[in-house]
């Protein structure tokens, strides 16, 4: 026991594990930020992994042809919109079951791109690694969150992006109506669908450029098991987070740091069973849904379908 | 009337028969568009499902597995609820089995038995986890039971790397290091030969389970409850369908079809599915494509059999479409393309109708 409090302080203490944590962290907000206005408007959108690695994987393509990294975001957002319409249109137009739509297409974009990578097999490489003076000098939490590669600091314009066009605009307030209570807000001229289709095409732009993200701020490289599930644990944060932004930020670090201690266990050298912490992020995942799912409150309308003159 | 009908069902196969061919169409110009040729890659797709010799009994070898898992998912989606991770409650069904079978032994036929009932039991207790989850936690089991699919694969790793469970003992491994001990001869599924193919016993067992899920979904008071679930939950509560007991039941029946299909895999597999032992990656990605055929299915049982054989065919043809110079994963777009393909009739003839009848009702007035 004692030995695991002392790795457990080894890791705290080791300015590797909030680096990570911090990518990591970044990578699941750009998804999840887009996820949570999703799930405010009333769609469960499952296809987030798809987006992810659909952007990521045309932002490496954008990249291989322009090599400039700000052109790739571009792609890398494209890319994510792409998988976007496809799940916009046909669950909130033709109303087909959107999880059954978000499912095929994780698997068509995974099949997709693993085809297409093996034919194109796009070179990429990081962006630049920007210092913010002074504060990238704060012990432990410096260099994670002020000296990382330039994508990084993206998010610190998206997140109040995300909140300010929730809360403090018109489309926000009618997109929230569509997410609480769909007939209402269709009584008073809201077009409840279209609203929910912007904000799928909404989560797919922040999904591509969390997969251009992830391309450039994190790994440099792109092969087609870059995602790795991890659309799938963003969902998670928003759930977590109790369909709040602070709630959904907060999942995004508490994931994240799992997924870091996992490196710096093997990292600081401690033997650890590799299986355990291969799943261990999952298994956090679940629990924190178990601890927080029952104490929060959904959008009253999430996962229903919506067509007008039905229930 | 009789007009009416004829014309409708008209409508619905051209809708569908429009919908895969754009499918098939934009497939092929995607072979195309990256330097290969359409031709080439089709023949060899049915060569390795149908017409070379002994394929098609392979091909049926995988549908049965796929229709297994997607008649559990059938079931469970008829009251409404999303599981989505038969990949892993397939794995731990098939360790289940795997375990037990090897652990109890006993007289052939009765342990193969045994190894299905484990199957399914092993499966069903993955998917009660979600289950659990689900009704006393309020966790939606889209997401548990997704996530417990790495835990799976990472328990049965775990599992296969340790003797006093699954590792067969260092002489029987060879050079191996995360493989169980093999079903001896007798405690295997039989085989049945038709002119020069053949397949497990598997297929029949699957096909009569088919008939199963359609009857009981179609015909029984159970059947009927689970579709009042799944479509109008409220009414369902108001009629008194225990929606705890009713959903963590189907949530078990369709891990344990899951697992069962694992089991199924094991005891009948041949060389595809790990050659009667269990090795790392075992899955095979069978539970992920039986979901599939289950969505395609529409929550009809006997609908899934020929699904589950024109992916089994993807399946089973991919392996042949490598040696005309095309990518092999290139069935893995043809098969997502088809499934959004055939999501896509129901839901506009939907919105048709809806059309028509409003219409229908403003013409009254």
């Amino acid at each position: 026991m004692a030995g695991f409090l002392e790795a457990l302080w080894d890791i705290a203490g080791s300015e590797s594990t909030y680096i990570n944590a911090a990518l990591f962290a970044a990578f699941l907000a750009f998804a999840a930020s887009g996820e949570w206005v999703a799930e405010r408007s009333g769609t469960l959108n499952i296809s987030v992994e798809g987006m992810l690695l659909g952007g990521a994987f045309t932002s490496a393509v954008g990249y291989d042809i322009t090599n400039s990294s700000s052109l790739a975001l571009l792609a890398g957002a494209l890319g994510g919109m792409v998988v976007a319409a496809i799940q916009a249109e046909m669950s909130h137009r033709l109303a087909a079951d959107q999880f059954v739509v978000g499912l095929t297409l994780n698997i068509l974009v995974f099949g997709l791109v693993g085809f297409l990578d093996n034919e194109i097999n796009p070179e990429t490489s990081f962006a630049d690694r920007w210092e913010i003076p002074v504060l990238s000098d704060i012990p432990l939490l410096g260099s994670a969150l002020f000296g990382q590669r330039w994508p990084f600091y993206v998010l610190y314009a998206l997140i109040p992006f995300c909140w300010w066009l929730v809360f403090r605009t018109k489309w926000g307030l009618e997109l929230r109506a569509s997410g609480e209570n769909p007939q209402s807000a269709d009584v008073s001229g809201i077009d409840v669908n279209k609203r929910r289709r912007q904000s799928v095409y909404f989560a797919g732009f922040t999904s591509g450029l969390g997969g251009w993200f992830l391309i450039f701020g994190q790994i440099g490289l792109f092969e087609d098991s870059v995602v790795g599930g991890r659309g799938f644990i963003a969902i998670a944060a928003v759930i977590f987070g109790g369909w709040t932004l602070r709630g959904t930020i907060a999942g995004c670090a508490v994931f994240a740091a799992t997924l870091s201690a996992r490196l710096s266990v093997q990292g600081l050298g401690y033997d650890v069973n590799s299986e355990l912490l291969q799943s261990l992020p999952f298994v956090v995942t679940i629990l924190g849904m178990a601890v927080f799912a029952h104490r929060v409150r959904p959008p009253a309308a999430l996962a229903q379908p919506f067509v007008r003159g039905l229930r | 009337m009789r007009d009416g009908r004829s014309q409708r069902i008209a409508e619905w196969l051209l809708l569908y028969g429009v919908s895969v061919l754009g499918a098939l169409v934009l497939s092929a110009m995607l072979v195309q568009a990256t330097g290969g040729e359409w031709r080439p890659v089709l023949s060899a797709l049915l060569d390795g499902s149908l017409r070379n010799p002994g394929r098609w009994g392979e091909t049926l070898g995988h549908a049965a597995p796929l229709l297994l898992v997607a008649l559990g998912t059938i079931v469970s989606s008829q009251a409404g609820l999303i599981n989505i991770g038969q990949e892993g409650q397939l794995l731990v069904g098939a360790a289940t089995a795997t375990y037990f079978g090897l652990l109890i032994g006993g007289p052939g036929p009765l342990n193969v038995a045994i190894i299905l009932l484990f199957g399914f039991v092993g499966g069903a207790f993955w998917a009660s986890l979600a289950a659990g989850l689900r009704f006393s936690r309020g966790v939606p089991e889209v997401l548990s039971t997704l996530l417990l699919v790495t835990v799976a694969s990472q328990a049965v790793a775990y599992a296969l790397g340790r003797q006093w469970l699954l590792l067969a003992p260092e002489a029987d491994r060879g050079n191996r290091n995360q493989v169980s001990q093999q079903l001896t001869e007798g405690n295997r599924l039989a085989r049945i030969e038709l002119f020069g193919n053949e397949f497990p016993l598997t297929v029949l067992f699957a096909v009569a389970l088919a008939a199963l899920v359609a009857f009981a979904m179609g015909r029984t008071i159970w059947g009927f409850r689970l579709s009042m679930m799944g479509k109008n939950p409220r009414a369902a509560k108001r009629f008194g369908v225990a929606e705890r007991t009713y959903g963590t039941g189907v949530l078990l029946v369709g891990g344990g079809f899951a697992g069962l299909a694992g089991a199924a895999m094991l005891a009948g597999g041949g060389f595809a599915f790990g050659n009667y032992q269990l090795v790392p990656g075992f899955s095979a990605n069978i539970g992920w494509t039986g979901l599939l055929v289950a969505l395609v299915s529409r929550e009809k049982a006997v609908a899934a059999i020929p699904v589950a054989f024109v992916f089994a065919s993807l399946r089973t043809g991919s392996s042949f479409v490598g040696s005309t110079g095309v990518e092999g994963r290139i069935t893995d777009v043809i098969q997502g393309l088809l499934v959004l393909a055939l999501l896509l009739p129901p839901a506009v003839m939907f919105l048709r109708d809806r059309r028509r009848a409003r219409a229908a009702a403003t013409a009254r007035v």
